[in-house]
């Protein structure tokens, strides 16, 4: 069932949390909404779910308007950041708890919550009380409890918030599992780029209750609309500068701009860390030099941070180990950077870094 | 000059606590328990065995005895369930919602721990009476107040009142609010949310106020003897046979009637306790 938000806004007193929003999951999807804290995306979820009321705007299941339809009635799976199991039940009262109220027999209980302990791998914890259980059990637990009732949506708010790193990994790659198992429409909420693009079909990036972008993973993180989503994706090194003659020139150093067809007196050059090398000699003209203030090689990449006296900046280089090992950079020495790959934005965005 | 303070042993195995001194203060602690608890009760134990098994059976369980603990325990009982609804809505309104002058409502929750109890009890006679404010609109209508067991556990419920709410009113501001938005969902009715969800969470605490209160209701005297006229067999309490044993100087019979309102109470409180350890075992 796909799922559609229209023009929807939300203030709270003089806040706005949602501006004139609309967007849209398609039937069977795996939505992330990722944004930072105060960016509405939680506050999108709630209303989709119905525990919000929009103040202006429509929310469609399919064709259908259930903008004023009460939540018991939406048949929504909903995950809290917190869990919100019901503590003085077992686990399986709190898996069979919808269906309970929905008057089902013992028998269909019991075997449906057989099925559901089986598909969030909890076998043999259904007596235990919820203090009893781990957070990533809890989480599944609460995963379980919502999709007891078969709903048409599964709405998760910040699942993994709460749990450590590790477990949060698990338990992402293991959702995108379950998800292609029972491909149910999916929006979930984060604030981790990393988790919405390993979990994601889709991610809606979202800022001050607008969206900056909408796209798949692969086409947000190559092809970020604004330089706010692009540094909201992972670290970025900034280069201010002018686009001339589809070139953007920054200090010595010049870039490829050819999207940027205009010339712009100011300009600003976005580079990821992995877009830059380093070297002893410098490798062209376009090359930086810096001193090395500090490295950190415990990682799948060495991060390199260093000075640049020219531009009056820090930069953060992530070097490949091999890369690493052949160069060997030491603390204070000088090398030479050179960025390989920028992104370029004009500065009509109402940006500022 | 001495020096009195030593460090810890250093070479010690024991689990280091960052508070010194479970011995000291389990020592404290049992002085203190003996000192005001279980001495004062073997004394009267004590003066109650001056009596023969015949002679305690006779003060103990004569049949104005027999009334006044029925009076005793059943007012208190229907106080106590009294008290129990009223301290979890009193609790609920002033967790959930926001009003003016909440706070002094809040304060004044805990006034009746401080009034003299004799107070209360002089104040419901008077209103109740047949001439007071309430009393000339509900006698006409043949419900009498004062001077009867309705009184009397109009009185407890009074003097009970702070202790379900107290109980209550901290797990109601820990609960959270994800749990009815969960409930909801999964297709609950406002009422199932309540019977199912909010009311086993705060049922541990309400049984504690609950046991609280009708504890505080068996030993109430100040307030019910104003207001229930202590007629025998109808509206006598036991504490005030007790005292009315004293006034005749029947040291060891008085005694004869505490020992068996302790024993009752302690049972009582046994069982309250026991349930409400089984109703937190999910802890």
């Amino acid at each position: 069932m796909s799922i559609r938000v229209e023009q929807v806004t939300k203030r709270f007193g003089a806040f706005t949390a949602l501006d004139r929003l609309t967007v849209e999951a398609k039937g069977g999807e795996l939505l992330a909404l990722l944004g930072p804290s105060g960016s509405g995306k939680t506050t999108l979820l709630r209303i989709i779910a119905g525990l919000e009321h929009a103040d202006e705007g429509v929310v469609r299941y399919e064709e259908e308007d259930v903008t004023g339809t009460h939540p018991r009635q939406r048949g929504v799976g909903f995950v809290f950041q917190h869990y919100a199991l019901f503590r003085h039940m077992t686990v399986f009262d709190n898996i069979g708890f919808g269906m309970r109220i929905r008057k089902e027999s013992r028998q269909v209980i019991t075997q449906r919550v057989r099925e559901l302990l089986h598909l969030v791998r909890l076998e043999g914890l259904e007596n235990r009380f919820p203090a009893q259980l781990s957070g990533g059990q809890r989480q599944r637990v609460a995963l379980a409890r919502a999709l007891a009732v078969q709903p048409k949506v599964l709405l998760l708010d910040e699942p993994f918030g709460a749990l450590d790193a590790k477990v949060r990994q698990e338990l992402r790659q293991w959702l995108r599992q379950l998800h292609d198992e029972v491909p149910i429409t999916t929006i979930f909420v984060t604030h981790d780029q990393e988790e919405a693009f390993e979990v994601a079909d889709r991610v809606v990036v979202m800022k001050s209750g607008r969206i900056e972008q909408v796209g798949s993973p692969q086409e947000v993180f190559d092809h970020p609309a604004n330089p706010f989503v692009m540094d909201f994706l992972g670290h970025v090194n900034v280069f201010h500068g002018r686009v001339h003659d589809g070139k953007m020139v920054a200090g010595g150093i010049e870039f490829n701009a050819p999207e940027n067809s205009a010339n712009a007196p100011n300009a600003t050059a976005y580079v990821r860390p992995h877009d830059v090398d380093l070297t002893r000699i410098p490798e062209s003209t376009e090359s930086i030099r810096v001193k090395i203030l500090q490295i950190n090689p415990a990682g799948a990449v060495a991060r390199v941070r260093c000075y640049s006296e020219e531009f009056g900046i820090t930069l953060q280089i992530d070097l490949s180990r091999d890369r690493y090992l052949a160069l060997k950079p030491v603390a204070g020495e000088e090398l030479f950077a050179s960025p390989r790959h920028a992104r370029i934005f004009s500065p009509k965005e109402d940006y500022s870094i | 000059m001495s020096s009195a303070i030593s460090s810890p042993p250093s070479g010690s195995l024991k689990k280091r606590r960052v508070l010194p001194g479970l011995g000291l203060s389990l020592g404290y602690s049992i002085t203190v328990l003996t000192l005001l608890l279980f001495i004062p009760l073997a004394a009267c134990f004590a003066k109650a065995a001056t009596l023969t098994p015949s002679q305690f059976w006779a003060a103990a369980w004569s049949e104005r005895a027999q009334s006044a603990y029925f009076v005793t325990f059943f007012c208190s009982l229907i106080a106590a369930i009294i008290d129990s609804i009223i301290g979890v809505i009193l609790a609920w309104v002033l967790v959930r919602y926001q009003f003016f002058g909440k706070r002094f409502i809040d304060s004044l929750i805990d006034l009746p721990f401080a009034l003299p109890t004799a107070v209360a009890g002089l104040v419901y006679a008077n209103m109740y009476a047949e001439h007071g404010w309430f009393g000339k609109w509900l006698v006409p209508w043949g419900i009498h107040v004062a001077f009867t067991k309705l009184g009397i556990i109009l009185v407890l419920v009074f003097v009970g009142l702070p202790f379900v709410v107290r109980t209550v009113q901290p797990l109601l501001e820990t609960l959270d609010d994800d749990l009815e938005d969960a409930a909801e969902l999964l297709g609950a009715t406002r009422w199932q949310t309540l019977s199912m969800v909010i009311f086993p969470a705060i049922q541990p605490a309400l049984l504690t106020g609950f046991a609280l209160t009708f504890a505080r209701a068996i030993g109430e005297f100040g307030s019910v003897i104003f207001i229930s006229g202590n007629l025998q067999y109808k509206t006598e309490i036991a504490p005030y046979l007790i005292v009315s044993r004293l006034e005749e100087y029947a040291y060891a019979e008085a005694t004869a009637v505490a020992v068996v309102l302790i024993v009752i109470s302690l049972i009582l409180l046994v069982i309250i306790n026991g349930l409400e350890r089984w109703n937190r075992r999910y802890d």
